[in-house]
């Protein structure tokens, strides 16, 4: 509307997204300080050179500023006008990755941009996919209560993850799974979620306990629901056949589906970092790619649990408040590796303590229900569930990474928002919030 | 659109919570319920550094420093650094080839990762040092590390001064709880040992941040938990370390010992050892192969025989027996004997160097002219004292003056491992003799210091002391005292403390110092005098039962106003006139006149000089020598043929470079050994040059 262009861009903007947001980013900063802290070379000019992993940080906190301001001067109509072409653009940018990638760690995911710059689509296509969701959701022809409308809506959500695990990103891959939350707010069967936390559960027992133990347990579980419907199953011998079916899957995803994927789909190192994180230890002979390096006589190392066991020693020093900043002995004699991305919890954690990690913690809490307050005042569908999308994404980042951190989850290369070094992901973060800002900025506008 | 599924939105709130609710519980688990993390994190961060404190100084009476610390060099090497570095260069000068370079690297690398600096090459000796410094721009990665090593100055006293060796499980079990750990280095034997507690003074402890590669990154908490390093605190000695020099030149070839004690305070003036060894020997890196060679010397060069040396004192004990018949009013000093040669009144004849009558007409005569009868006879008459109901009692009362006079018991001198020589017990000689059936006869010889009577040469100065001072001893010692004395330094006090244990009377004591006198104006000992100073002396030719008679001298001077008293024993050297005399006055002459008259200076050079080790050990060494020389042989027919264990070739992968950096080839050391045997037969052609008859 015309009357938007007159009004000051800080017109509805909600300063409470942005003042956490701009808390999270300098915290952020301080974090990646912390860990590349050197007494003998540090000088106040060092913020400022550039060639440290923090001044680049503030650099990309700028240019992240600047990319801020110009969505809040865009005009909110764009992005459900260039949602689906967006997306296009973003798949299309993923599959150019196959053809012009550059290789990092293994990861086929990234363009270079030139002057030492890299760009990973896969982190950009979040903001594409969430935009598309929201577009297709906020279709008034789409029924989300039929099938063929989730379908179509996992399939927008997964293609980009398809693509990430292509490049051997499994990580990213993972995060889209985020939006599977937002579907269940928009009416996806709460059933899903529901088969989805017990497939969760089976493999974690799978892991843990002896195959004959859960095998019994599962059988117990299957008799003890046959014995308590016994009149429904007398009035429908339908849920027999589902009872039994049920539990012959659980017994064949115990037995077999998951040992076979763990052998023979993932890597040795893969299989290790899950066996870890529910604390035991994954015997790589069995497993089918070390078996094959082994055969090509190449040394298969062993992974060990060096990352979540030094990552853990540094949270777990840190007591109830800390060691103070700066004078975190994990943190300064670098033990934990990639401290800087992925592993940035760990410097915080190990510098403040309980104290310290509740109250970052609290912020990110504040920030989540603050973007689901906002979601909930839209009158716009499309504004709404593309705050869920923002919610879920950025939610299931920090409940992974944290995990992650502190030996609840498998290691996988998933940065903590706002915090982890990184250009890709802070300006994916920048963006994603920023464009809530605007949407909710107009939110009395009518829009699709 | 219409908002539905409102409820929802509470559920994934829900979620959320629950999540961020499994995380805190977690992080509870670990920050605050499990300690384990923190103690682990300190296990690899912190770096528990001791800072070891420059041991404390050993000085001599006039302020010289006789044991100190010296700086040596360690060069080091950070393999991961050195990649740059000229190898070249490095191999030439420290005289290795690339392969022992490249071993060398590995085995740094395997020792302490390529991260860390290890040892290179240890101790390098001083040019190799000037060598390196001067290229060490083109050895990146490599430094040059400093190391306090002990350095004696004076390369003398090595016995008396002792050295460092590493500590081993028994030493930390006696010693727990005062912070030694494993791999340190403490004073085994000699002053180093003694005064291990001042010298070693105060460790301190830093505490290091290190990183994931354990180089250090800083002080931890900026060394609030440090404790400095406070050093030794430095001895002030009463060597001369000029008389020690003279004392250990004059004992050269032989076998034996000299301890020169100023009576006035019982400060040791001396104390030689013979055969020594050269105390830097066991400082430098050779310090392993060095000292395995020094224990297995059949001579015992580690023995310090002044306090460990047990002999005979043979005549030099006369003038305490004369005290003591003196004391107890048997004899006076003009009481004579009539000795015709030997003392016949118990059956066997003990024999006396002279025949001539009357020179044992008095006590100064006798004693002058160690006359056997006559001391015999005086001995005798102490213990059948008609005082005492038996000679058992006369006995007894008679080794309670030897022992007031030190014989028979440890003086308590500030070195490590002391003898107290002996004077035997009744018991053991009711075990000799079946019963208390023995009377003086039976133990005749003791009056003429023989028989079980045995004394170190530190026992025998001491008695010079005793006489020297009328009366009373201090306990011979060599620290005088500590630096910054405090209260809590209780261990000097036995030494400030005049031991008056006798009340012989001073007319006794100046009989016997009279007739001392005379040894070296008309006596035995002529050849001891030293012109206008008043010597008193007692030779002594000690028999004993491992060869040649000891030679003994015990004096002190001048008589007027003792300064030095001194004892000096040469192993199976014969009369105590020949050796011992000559020795003990140029020490006297050197310590009382500060220098030796210039006609007595070829005296020094002659007596030094004047190979008298037994036959028996220079045979050894002479075995020991072919058995070298013999596998000598077999190593260079070796060489033609296949190589067997037990090689050249096998051997050098052996060493261990930290131990023999210097060793170079098995060459070098054929040379030397090829040099020595001809020395060693020099000297066995050497003809020992009769001494001055005994007067």
């Amino acid at each position: 509307m015309a009357k938007a262009s007159h009004n000051p861009i800080s017109k509805g903007v909600d300063w409470m997204i942005i003042w956490l947001y701009a808390i999270l980013v300098a915290i952020g900063i301080l974090c990646i300080f912390m860990v590349e802290y050197n007494p003998d070379t540090f000088s106040a000019a060092s913020f400022f050179t550039f060639n440290t992993n923090y001044s680049k940080q503030l650099l990309f906190a700028g240019v992240c500023a600047i990319v801020a301001i110009f969505i809040l001067l865009s005009d909110s109509k764009l992005y459900t006008a260039f949602a689906n072409l967006f997306y296009v653009f973003g798949i299309l940018l993923m599959l150019l990755t196959f053809v012009i990638g550059k290789d990092i760690n293994g990861s086929r995911s990234w363009i270079p941009l030139g002057g030492g710059f890299n760009l990973q689509p896969a982190e950009l296509c979040k903001i594409f996919a969430s935009l598309a969701l929201a577009k297709y959701l906020s279709q008034l022809d789409t029924d989300f209560t039929k099938t063929k409308s989730q379908a179509i809506a996992v399939a927008i959500a997964m293609s980009p993850a398809l693509l990430s695990i292509m490049q051997n990103e499994t990580g990213l891959a993972l995060a889209y799974s985020s939006f599977f939350i937002v579907m269940y707010r928009e009416g996806l069967p709460g059933f899903i979620l529901v088969i989805g936390f017990s497939f969760g559960v089976l493999v974690v027992a799978t892991l843990i306990m002896e195959p004959n133990t859960l095998a019994i347990i599962l059988t117990i579980i299957a008799a003890g629901t046959v014995y308590f419907m016994r009149r429904q199953i007398k009035r429908e011998r339908i849920l027999l056949a589902i009872i039994i079916g049920v539990w012959g899957l659980c017994v064949g995803i115990q037995r077999f589906a998951v040992p076979y994927i763990f052998n023979n789909v993932f890597e040795c190192y893969q299989s290790q970092r899950i066996y870890n994180a529910v604390g035991k230890d994954y015997d790589c002979s069995q497993n089918k790619s070390a078996k094959n390096a082994a055969a090509a006589s190449k040394t298969v190392v062993k992974p060990d649990d060096y990352n979540v066991r030094q990552s853990k020693i540094a949270i777990g020093s840190g007591g109830l408040i800390g060691k103070g900043f700066l004078k975190g002995t994990q943190t300064r004699g670098k033990y934990v590796p990639e401290q800087h991305t992925d592993f940035i919890f760990t410097s915080l954690g190990e510098a403040f303590g309980f104290t310290g990690c509740l109250l970052f913690l609290g912020l990110y809490m504040v920030l989540l229900f603050r973007i689901i307050y906002v979601a909930e005042r839209q009158r716009s569908t499309f504004s709404r569930v593309y705050a869920y999308c923002i919610a879920s994404i950025i939610f299931f980042h920090i409940a992974v990474n944290v995990c992650m951190t502190i030996g609840l989850f498998p290691i996988i290369g998933i940065p903590l928002p706002l915090i982890s070094y990184g250009g890709s992901s802070l300006l994916t973060f920048t963006v994603l919030i920023f464009i809530l800002v605007r949407l909710d900025a107009d939110r009395q506008m009518v829009l699709r | 659109m219409p908002v539905y599924n409102q409820s929802r939105s509470r559920v994934i709130q829900l979620i959320f919570v629950a999540i961020f609710l499994i995380i805190t519980a977690q992080l509870l688990h670990l920050q605050i319920f499990s300690s384990e993390y923190k103690i682990q994190a300190e296990n690899n961060a912190i770096y528990r550094k001791v800072v070891y404190p420059d041991r404390g100084i050993v000085y001599d009476r006039k302020s010289r420093a006789i044991l100190e610390n010296t700086i040596m060099y360690d060069l080091m090497v950070t393999p991961k650094d050195a990649r740059g570095a000229d190898t070249t260069i490095l191999c030439a000068i420290l005289g290795i080839d690339t392969a022992e370079f490249r071993k060398r690297m590995v085995t740094a690398i395997i020792k302490n990762t390529s991260y860390k600096p290890s040892v290179f090459a240890a101790l390098v000796s001083d040019d190799i040092y000037a060598q390196l410094n001067e290229n060490m721009y083109r050895l990146p990665g490599f430094v040059l590390s400093e190391r306090p090593v002990r350095k004696y100055p004076f390369e003398a006293a090595a016995n008396v001064l002792g050295y460092l060796g590493e500590v081993d499980t028994t030493f930390l079990r006696k010693h727990k709880g005062e912070g030694y750990e494993m791999g340190d280095y403490a004073g085994m034997t000699g002053l180093e040992s003694s005064y291990e507690k001042v010298l070693m003074g105060q460790r301190g402890v830093k505490r290091y941040i290190r990183d994931n590669k354990n180089r250090i990154q800083g002080a931890y908490e900026n060394g609030v938990y440090d404790t400095a390093a406070i050093a030794g605190r430095n001895l002030y000695s009463s060597i001369d370390v000029d008389l020690q020099l003279l004392a250990e030149k004059l004992l050269g070839n032989k076998i034996g010992s000299a301890v020169a004690i100023d009576p006035k305070t019982g400060g040791i003036l001396a104390m030689a050892t013979s055969p020594s060894y050269n105390p830097n020997l066991l400082t430098g890196s050779e310090r392993r192969k060095n000292f395995s060679k020094l224990v297995l010397d059949t001579a015992r060069p580690l023995l310090n025989r002044a306090i460990k040396g047990q002999y005979p004192p043979g005549s030099t004990f006369k003038p305490l027996g004369a005290l003591v018949a003196l004391d107890e009013g048997l004899i006076n000093p003009s009481f004579g004997y009539p000795c015709g040669g030997a003392y016949y009144s118990c059956g066997r004849p003990v024999k006396c160097e002279h025949h001539d009558a009357g020179h044992a007409a008095s006590l100064r005569l006798a004693l002058s002219h160690s006359c056997n009868s006559y001391f015999s006879q005086v001995f005798r008459m102490a213990i059948d004292n008609p005082a005492f109901n038996s000679p058992q009692e006369g006995y007894l009362k008679w080794k309670e003056y030897m022992n007031a006079m030190g014989l028979g018991v440890r003086l308590d001198i500030d070195l490590p491992s002391e003898d107290k020589g002996n004077i035997p017990d009744t018991a053991r000689y009711n075990r000799d003799f079946g019963g208390t059936r023995w009377n003086s006869c039976n133990i005749l010889t003791l009056g003429i210091g023989q028989d079980r009577m045995l004394a170190t040469p530190l026992q025998l100065a001491n008695a010079m002391c005793f006489i020297a001072n009328k009366g009373y001893y201090y306990t011979p010692h060599f620290i005088d005292s500590v630096e910054h004395e405090t209260a809590a330094d209780t261990g000097l006090h036995k030494y400030r403390v005049k031991h008056k244990v006798t009340n012989i009377s001073d007319e006794d004591f100046e009989a016997v110092q009279l007739a001392m006198l005379d040894v070296t104006v008309s006596g035995t000992a002529v050849g001891a005098k030293i012109d206008g100073i008043n010597i008193c002396a007692k030779t002594g030719t000690a028999q004993n039962p491992h060869g040649k008679n000891h030679s003994l001298f015990v004096a002190f001077a001048p008589k007027e106003d003792p300064k030095i008293a001194i004892a000096v024993v040469v192993e199976n050297a014969g009369f105590g006139a020949t050796w011992a005399a000559p020795i003990a006055s140029l020490m006297m002459e050197k310590y009382l006149n500060d220098t030796i008259s210039a006609k007595r200076l070829p005296e020094v050079e002659r007596i030094s000089k004047a190979d008298l080790i037994p036959e028996a050990i220079k045979h050894w060494y002479a075995v020991k020598d072919s058995i070298k020389l013999a596998k000598l042989a077999k190593q260079i027919d070796a060489d033609k043929a296949p190589v067997f264990e037990n090689t050249t070739d096998n051997r050098k992968n052996t060493f261990d470079p930290e131990a023999e950096p210097d060793r170079k080839d098995n060459s070098d050391s054929t040379d030397k050994k090829i040099n020595k045997s001809p020395a060693i037969n020099q000297q066995q052609q050497q003809i020992k040059k009769p001494g001055k008859k005994n007067g």
